[in-house]
């Protein structure tokens, strides 16, 4: 088989402890684009596949910031410009009386923003991805722990990366097709 | 970095600790949680309870739809309101179902920034409870405008009448304060189900099941890279709902507080409400927790552990709801205002003071029970007293809207209100749609957060080499 039409290897573990070692194992052998598949969140994965911070706070921030100004904005243009209405007696920019839905507005596109921006990032929705194709795979979200070296990493090699992830004691080491 | 990014839970917490209940029963590994769990939804046969249960809140239903066709066939005159009270029993309803809502937020979001591991069993029923209630609460502020179908211009948009709302009202703040609640509470709820309904996705035997919710999972495969975000928004929407839920309630106190009329005009109502909002979700909470966990077998997950603390956040906040009505009395008297001072005699001796009785048996005298281990520890017991606090903190919201409002400054614009069966009907019947939907979740959706649950086991610990 040529390693262009494969889409990796996957080795299956039993328990989060040998998927975090084999992550760090092959991070030190020189691997670099791969993933690790977990039924659950494991943080020690994180950084054992030796992957960056995300940039999500720094959107939420932004998205958070729009909502803000543009909550009061609005407020001001309605109350002030086009609208303009003596309550009272109370002056027109009653700025404390827009707290509550600047606040909302905020919150609500802090939240959007959040939402939206973790599954742009992540790429999702995505119905089809080649790991499916593994029929053990449907295991990653009940009790197994799959660890897939990509093909597309140069140091890739059908022959020597399925040595390699044997080494590591997986209970199976499966070919994904592309 | 790390420090934010740290596991949600202490794996730790799942084994038994020194003599209190543990939060799941020993024994459990990540394959028994995910079907037992799991199972609910996708093997086991749907019970005759649910059909029994399913049905008479669907009839409920049909009551609300019948109540609320008649309503805008011929409007508001069909229920008690009137001048002077003309607030009724639709806004008492629409307090009282947002309050319960917000245990579900502070559930979910305040509890997991304070790490509290119990939360991770209750959470996803309690965020559903928190959509349901907030659904039937926003019906009645629309159906009591009088002309529900211009409802819309509630909100700031371009049209042709040149006209804009009015953002110094507080009843345009509660527009933006509950749809933005509904909206977030919305997202979060769907977000902590994304990885639970890939794994429903992965156990479906049925091609419709794996369709539908492989279609909802999005592609969901637990990648690290995906995870890492993964946490990182959940623990951001947390950060954001925690001043959310504490708002949305300060908003609907504002309702009442921004106006002059005895009674309401006072500072304490914010803090009062937001506790009592809390008091009347976690009794909601219970309520639905005891029966759902005896029906469906879920001891091990919903120990003793979550309806004793349950039990102690509901003391805790009576308390502070309790705190609410003295002060409310002392004000009144230390005001020297003969209005106010006038309010606290008519409620505890005017035409409603039952009512007022009733609602300081419920909410202050019978809770004070909670201070036992033996009835915290009774289950029939503590299903009993969350009833009651059910029925104090409506009471509260009755007493509230309807006390202050029939005995304003003038005597000669006194009156008194009385709730005509519309008003019940459209009431029962939220109870009605509040549990079909509940019934529904029950049905097709994973009750307990199963990653959740995983990362509590005792074996999801990465040991150090």
């Amino acid at each position: 088989m040529k390693s262009s039409v494969i889409y990796g290897l996957m080795a299956e573990f039993d328990d989060p402890t040998s998927l975090v070692t084999a992550a760090e194992r092959a991070h030190r052998e020189g691997y670099r684009s791969m993933d690790a598949y977990s039924p659950f969140p494991i943080e020690e994965l994180h950084h054992a596949l030796g992957s960056k911070h995300t940039r999500l706070p720094l959107i939420v921030l932004i998205g958070g910031l729009i909502g803000c100004i543009g909550g009061y904005a609005l407020e001001y243009w309605v109350s002030v410009i086009a609208y303009p209405i003596n309550i009272g007696g109370k002056p027109l920019h009653s700025w404390p009386a827009f707290i509550p839905v600047t606040f909302e507005c905020t919150i609500l596109a802090a939240a959007l923003s959040c939402v939206l921006g973790m599954l742009a990032l992540n790429g999702l929705p995505m119905p089809y991805h080649p790991v499916f194709s593994v029929p053990r795979f449907a295991l990653a979200s009940r009790n197994r722990f799959f660890l897939c070296i990509e093909s597309k990493d140069p140091k890739f090699d059908i022959e020597e990366t399925r040595r390699f992830l044997e080494t590591l004691n997986p209970r199976e080491v499966s070919t994904v097709a592309d | 970095m790390s420090d934010s990014l740290q596991p949600i839970e202490d794996p730790n917490q799942a084994v038994v600790g020194a003599g209190r209940p543990p939060v799941i029963a020993p024994g459990h590994t990540f394959s028994t949680v995910t079907d037992k769990i799991s199972s609910i939804v996708l093997n086991r046969k749907t019970p005759l309870g649910w059909y029994l249960g399913f049905g008479a809140a669907l009839m409920l239903t049909l009551l609300l739809l019948t109540a609320l066709t008649y309503l805008i066939f011929k409007g508001v005159g069909i229920w008690g309101v009137n001048i002077p009270v003309g607030w009724g029993f639709a806004i008492v309803n629409f307090v009282w179902w947002i309050g319960i809502g917000h245990a579900g937020t502070l559930i979910s979001a305040i509890l997991l920034l304070l790490k509290q591991t119990w939360r991770t069993s209750i959470n996803r029923f309690a965020e559903a409870m928190t959509l349901f209630a907030v659904a039937c609460a926003g019906i009645f502020p629309v159906v009591h405008t009088g002309r529900p179908w211009l409802a819309y211009w509630l909100f700031p948009y371009p049209n042709t009448m040149d006209i804009w709302p009015q953002f110094r009202s507080p009843l345009i703040w509660d527009v933006f304060a509950v749809s933005t609640y509904a909206t977030v509470s919305l997202l979060f709820w769907f977000v902590g189900l994304i990885p639970d309904l890939a794994t429903l996705r992965d156990r479906s035997q049925s091609k419709v099941g794996r369709v539908i919710y492989g279609m909802l999972a999005m592609g969901w495969r637990g990648s690290a890279h995906h995870w890492h975000r993964y946490e990182t928004a959940y623990l951001l929407l947390a950060g954001l709902a925690t001043p959310l839920v504490v708002s949305v309630h300060t908003v609907v106190s504002f309702d009442f507080a921004v106006g002059i009329v005895p009674g309401w005009h006072t500072t304490i109502f914010p803090p009062y409400f937001v506790a009592g909002a809390i008091y009347s979700g976690f009794a909601m909470v219970m309520t639905l927790a005891i029966p759902i966990r005896a029906v469906y077998g879920l001891e091990d997950f919903i120990t003793m552990r979550h309806l004793q603390n349950m039990a102690k956040v509901m003391l805790v906040t009576g308390l502070i709801v309790a705190y609410g009505y003295a002060t409310e009395m002392f004000i009144a008297w230390y005001s020297g205002d003969k209005y106010e001072g006038f309010v606290p005699m008519n409620r505890m001796f005017g035409p409603y003071a039952v009512a007022y009785w009733s609602l300081i048996l419920c909410n202050v005298i019978i809770p004070q029970l909670l201070w036992f281990k033996k009835i915290r520890t009774n289950v029939p017991t503590l299903f009993i007293i969350s009833l009651i606090v059910n029925v104090g903190m409506w009471l509260e919201r009755f007493v509230i809207v309807v006390t202050s409002l029939h005995r304003d400054f003038l005597p000669s614009s006194w009156g008194n209100y009385a709730p005509t069966f519309w008003d019940w009907s459209t009431f029962v019947g939220t109870i009605g749609l509040f549990l079909a939907l509940l019934f529904l979740f029950l049905r097709f959706l994973p009750m307990i957060s199963i990653a959740e649950m995983r990362t509590i086991l005792p074996e999801a610990k990465v040991s150090e080499e």
